[in-house]
C-alpha cells in the first residue's frame, strides 16, 4: 500500500507543472490568507512585545490608589517621603533609595506621516533616573540637565513625531524646550516618550505633586513585603504594582481587539480560499481521470489514490503558506507604527513577525489545503473505472 | 435580454465549479462590505458634538491640561459665538474598570442650550434633574446595561477626582431621569453617557478648582466657524494657557487618526482579498471557455458575430460576479448589527456598501476580458477541428 501511495504521489507531483494554472489558484489563494493573517497578528505581537518588554520584575511602580494609570494619579511630596523610607528598596552608596519620582503629562505633537496632532507622553523623571532605569542609553546628543528646559526623546518617538531631532526646539506652554538627545530603552514603551527633569516639568504645567514613583527593590522576592508595608500604612493610599504587570495590563485590550479582527478576517478569507482549492483539486482530478482509472485498472487501491490527491493539495497549500508568511515578513517585519495605548498616549511599536506566527500561518494553510483536497480525493477514489476509461 | 437563458445555461454547465466560484466571490464581497462600512465609519465620524456649528476649545499643548474657568466670559464675548459650555473629564467606571461610564459634569443651562435638539428628555425628568443636586441623567442604553432604574442611587468610581470631604474616589449619584438621542445615528455614540451637575462636581472635588477640561462652543453662523475659532484662540495667544479651537468633527477625526492608519490596514486587506479573487475567478472563466471551444465554434457557425460571442462571455462573467456581489453585500448588511456591538460608538451606514456594485462590475470585466477575447478570435474551422 505504501509503495502504491509513493508511486501515485510521485506521479501526480511530477505532472503538477502541466496543471500549473489550476494549481496556482491554490497557492495564490492560500498565500493571500496567510499573508493577511500573519500581518495583522504581527501588529498585535509587536504591540504586546513593546509593552511586555517594559519594566523589570524587581522594579515597582507606585500610584495613588484607584487611579489605574499614571496620567490620572497624584502623589504628594509627603507621600513620596513615606515611600522613600519603606523597607525593601535598593540603596545607592550614600544610602539613598533608588527611587525616581515621575510626573506624566501628554503633549500635542504632530505625527510625521499624517501631520495630525498626537498625544505624546512627556515624563518628568527624578535625579536617580540612570540608576533606577539602567537600560536607558543615550544614542545621540547628551542627557538633559535639571532646572533648564531640556528634554531627551525616545528613538521611537523621534521616528514617528515631528521635530524631535537633537537640537530642535519644542514650544510647550509659553516656553521653549530643547531636545538635547535621543535614547533607547531596550525597545520598551519609554522609547515612545520624552523625558525631562521632573521639577522642571512640574513648574511648567503648574503641578506640585507627582504622578508616580518608580523604585528598584533589593530583590524581586521583596515585592510582597514592600507592597504590604505601603498599602497598610495609614498615611498612604496607594497601589503598588510590579512594572511588568502594570504594562501588561495596558496591552491587554488592544491585543485582544487585534487578535479578534485578524482571526475573523482570516477565517472568512480562508473559507473563500477553500472554495478555490476545491475547484482546483476537482479540476485536477478531472484532468487526471484517465490516468487514475488506468492505475485503478492495473490494480492500484482506492486509498493510495485518495491520499495522493490530499498530498498534492497539502504540498500546494504548504507552498502557498510559505509564500504568504514570507510576504508578510518581507513587507511588514520591523515596520514602525504607533497607536493610542492604554494610557491615553501614543505607543510606538514595530510589527513583529515571530516564528510562532509563521508556524500559525502554515498550520492554517495546511488545514485549508486538507479540506480543499479531501472531497476531490474522495471523488477520485470512487471514480468508476470502466466508465472513466470509456469517456476517453 | 433574449440571450439570458443561454448565458444562464452556460454558467451552470459545470454546477460544482460555478457554485464554488460563486461562493468565493460571495465571501470576498462579504468582507468588502464589512471592512468598507467600518472604514467609512472611521473616516466620517458622526455623533457627539457633531454638527457644523460646534467648536471644541482645548489646551493647545495637551488635552490633559486644564483651562481656567474664567475663559468662559471671554469666549462668550467673541463675535459669532452663540453659546459656550464647559466640561471636565471625570474618568468614571461602575464597580470595575471594564464597566466604563462616560460620565460628564455639565452646566445644565448652557449644556442643553448648546446641544438643543440632540437629546430626548421629558420635561418632568429635566425638572427633577434641575432640582436634585446629586441628580444624574442617564442614557437609556446605559440604564439597560447595568439594570439601573430611575430612583436608584449609584456609586461611580473616578480614576482622577478625589472628594474634598473624605479624599475618596467614590462618588454617588441619584438617577432622576433618562435621555435618548434624538437622532438615531447618534444613539451608539451616547450609549454609555451619564450627565451630572458641574456645580456639585466643582464643590466636591479636592483639587483643580476653578479649572475646566475643555469648552464646547456653538457659533451662530456655521459658515463662519473657522474664523470664530481663530478669534477665540487669538484671545489667549501668549497667555500661559493658549487654546486650540477646532470644529468638533475635526477634533473627533484627529482623535481617530491617533489610533493609527485604520484605512490603510483595511484597504491592504481588501487588496489582498481581491487580488486572490481575481486570480481564482479569472482561472475559472478561462477554464470554462477552454472547455466550450467547440460549442462557441458552433455558435459562430450559426451566424453569431465575433462581437456577439465576446459579449456573451463578458455577460456570463458579469452575471456571476454581480449575483455573488449582491449575495455577499446582503450578508454583510445582515452582519452590521454584530459589528456594531463590537465597535461601540461607531455608526455604520448601509450606503457605504454601494461602491461594492461598481467593484463587482470592474471585477467581472477584468476576469471576463481575456477569455472573451479568446472566444472572439476563435477560428471556426480550427475550433471545430479541435486545433485551437
Amino acid at each position: 500500500m505504501f509503495k502504491q501511495f509513493f508511486a501515485v504521489s510521485l506521479m501526480s507531483l511530477q505532472t503538477l507543472p502541466q496543471r500549473i494554472g489550476a494549481s496556482s489558484v491554490i497557492v495564490v489563494g492560500i498565500a493571500g490568507v496567510v499573508a493577511v493573517l500573519v500581518s495583522v497578528l504581527a501588529l498585535g505581537a509587536g504591540f504586546r512585545h513593546t509593552l511586555a518588554d517594559s519594566g523589570r520584575a524587581d522594579r515597582v511602580i507606585i500610584l495613588r490608589g484607584g487611579s489605574d494609570a499614571e496620567l490620572n494619579s497624584n502623589l504628594t511630596r509627603t507621600d513620596v517621603d513615606t515611600i522613600d523610607s519603606a523597607a525593601g528598596l535598593a540603596k545607592d552608596a550614600a544610602g539613598k533609595a533608588l527611587l525616581s519620582t515621575e510626573l506624566v503629562t501628554v503633549v500635542n505633537i504632530p505625527k510625521i506621516d499624517t501631520g495630525t496632532d498626537a498625544n505624546v507622553t512627556l515624563r518628568g523623571v527624578g535625579l536617580k533616573l540612570s540608576e533606577v532605569r539602567p537600560e536607558l542609553k543615550i544614542v545621540s546628543g547628551r542627557m538633559f540637565r535639571p532646572a533648564v528646559r531640556e528634554l531627551i526623546a525616545g528613538v521611537g518617538a523621534a521616528r514617528q513625531f515631528r521635530g524631535l531631532n537633537v537640537g530642535s526646539v519644542l514650544h510647550l506652554r509659553n516656553a521653549d524646550w530643547t531636545v538635547t538627545g535621543t535614547f533607547t530603552s531596550n525597545g520598551d514603551v519609554h522609547e515612545s516618550e520624552l523625558l525631562a527633569d521632573v521639577d522642571t516639568v512640574g513648574s511648567s504645567i503648574e503641578r506640585t505633586g507627582y504622578s508616580s514613583a518608580v523604585a528598584l527593590l533589593t530583590d524581586p522576592g521583596e515585592f510582597t513585603a514592600f507592597k504590604d508595608a505601603l498599602t497598610t500604612d495609614p498615611r498612604l493610599k496607594v497601589d503598588v504594582q510590579r512594572e511588568p504587570e502594570y504594562y501588561a495590563a495596558q496591552s491587554k485590550q488592544l491585543t485582544k481587539v487585534i487578535n479578534i479582527v485578524g482571526n475573523t478576517v482570516a477565517v472568512i478569507m480562508a473559507i473563500g480560499a477553500m472554495f478555490g482549492a476545491l475547484n482546483s483539486m476537482f479540476s485536477a482530478v478531472a484532468a487526471r481521470g484517465m490516468e487514475i482509472a488506468t492505475l485503478r485498472a492495473i490494480g492500484f487501491g482506492a486509498w493510495p489514490v485518495l491520499l495522493s490527491v490530499v498530498l498534492e493539495a497539502l504540498v500546494l497549500s504548504l507552498l502557498g503558506g510559505l509564500i504568504g508568511a514570507s510576504l508578510a515578513w518581507v513587507f511588514f517585519n520591523g515596520h514602525s507604527v504607533s497607536t493610542l495605548g492604554g494610557a491615553f498616549a501614543q505607543v510606538v511599536f514595530q510589527l513583529t513577525v515571530t516564528r510562532q506566527l509563521i508556524v500559525t500561518g502554515i498550520i492554517w494553510a495546511c488545514v485549508i489545503g486538507l479540506f480543499g483536497g479531501l472531497f476531490p480525493a474522495v471523488r477520485a477514489a470512487r471514480l468508476p473505472v470502466a466508465e472513466a476509461l470509456r469517456i476517453a | 435580454m433574449k440571450y439570458l437563458p443561454l448565458i444562464w445555461a452556460t454558467l451552470w454547465r459545470k454546477k460544482t465549479r460555478t457554485i464554488f466560484t460563486l461562493l468565493s466571490i460571495v465571501i470576498a464581497f462579504l468582507l468588502f462590505g464589512v471592512l468598507e462600512t467600518v472604514d467609512y465609519a472611521f473616516s466620517h465620524p458622526s455623533g457627539g458634538v457633531s454638527g457644523a456649528d460646534k467648536l471644541i476649545t482645548i489646551n493647545k499643548y495637551s488635552i490633559t491640561l486644564a483651562l481656567p474657568f474664567s475663559d468662559t466670559q471671554q469666549i462668550r464675548s467673541v463675535p459669532g459665538v452663540a453659546e459656550v459650555t464647559w466640561i471636565t473629564w471625570f474618568g468614571g467606571y461602575y464597580q470595575e474598570p471594564k464597566n466604563f461610564v462616560f460620565a460628564l459634569p455639565i452646566d445644565t443651562d448652557t449644556y442643553f442650550n448648546l446641544h438643543k435638539d440632540e437629546f430626548i428628555v421629558s420635561d418632568a425628568e429635566m425638572q427633577a434633574f434641575r432640582n436634585t443636586r446629586t441628580g444624574a441623567l442617564v442614557n437609556v442604553a446605559l440604564m439597560k446595561t447595568f439594570g439601573w432604574k430611575v430612583g436608584d442611587k449609584v456609586p461611580l468610581h473616578s480614576t482622577i477626582w478625589t472628594q474634598k470631604s473624605n479624599g475618596s474616589l467614590e462618588w454617588s449619584f441619584d438617577i432622576v431621569g433618562t435621555f435618548d438621542a434624538k437622532d438615531p445615528t447618534q444613539a451608539s455614540q451616547q450609549a454609555s453617557s451619564l450627565l451630572f451637575h458641574y456645580e456639585m462636581f466643582e464643590e466636591g472635588r479636592s483639587f483643580g478648582k476653578g479649572s475646566v477640561g475643555w469648552f464646547e462652543d456653538r457659533v451662530s453662523d456655521p459658515s463662519q466657524s473657522l474664523e470664530v475659532a481663530q478669534r477665540i484662540d487669538a484671545l489667549f495667544a501668549n497667555s500661559s494657557n493658549e487654546t486650540k479651537t477646532q470644529p468638533a468633527k475635526d477634533f473627533t477625526m484627529a482623535f481617530i487618526k491617533q489610533l493609527g492608519d485604520i484605512g490603510f490596514i483595511l484597504r491592504a486587506i481588501l487588496g489582498a482579498v481581491f487580488f486572490t479573487l481575481l486570480f481564482l475567478t479569472g482561472n475559472t472563466m478561462m477554464q470554462s471557455v477552454r472547455e466550450r471551444i467547440p460549442e462557441l465554434a458552433v455558435l459562430k457557425t450559426l451566424g453569431f458575430s465575433d462581437g456577439k460571442v465576446l459579449l456573451l462571455v463578458i455577460a456570463e462573467s458579469l452575471l456571476l460576479c454581480v449575483t455573488a456581489a449582491v449575495i455577499g453585500l446582503a450578508l454583510s448588511y445582515g452582519a452590521l448589527p454584530i459589528i456594531k456591538r463590537g465597535l461601540q460608538g461607531v455608526e455604520l451606514l448601509p450606503s457605504a456598501l454601494l461602491p461594492g456594485f461598481a467593484v463587482a462590475v470592474i471585477l467581472a470585466l477584468i476576469v471576463g476580458a481575456p477569455p472573451a477575447l479568446r472566444a472572439m478570435r476563435l477560428n471556426i474551422v480550427d475550433a471545430l477541428a479541435d486545433k485551437h
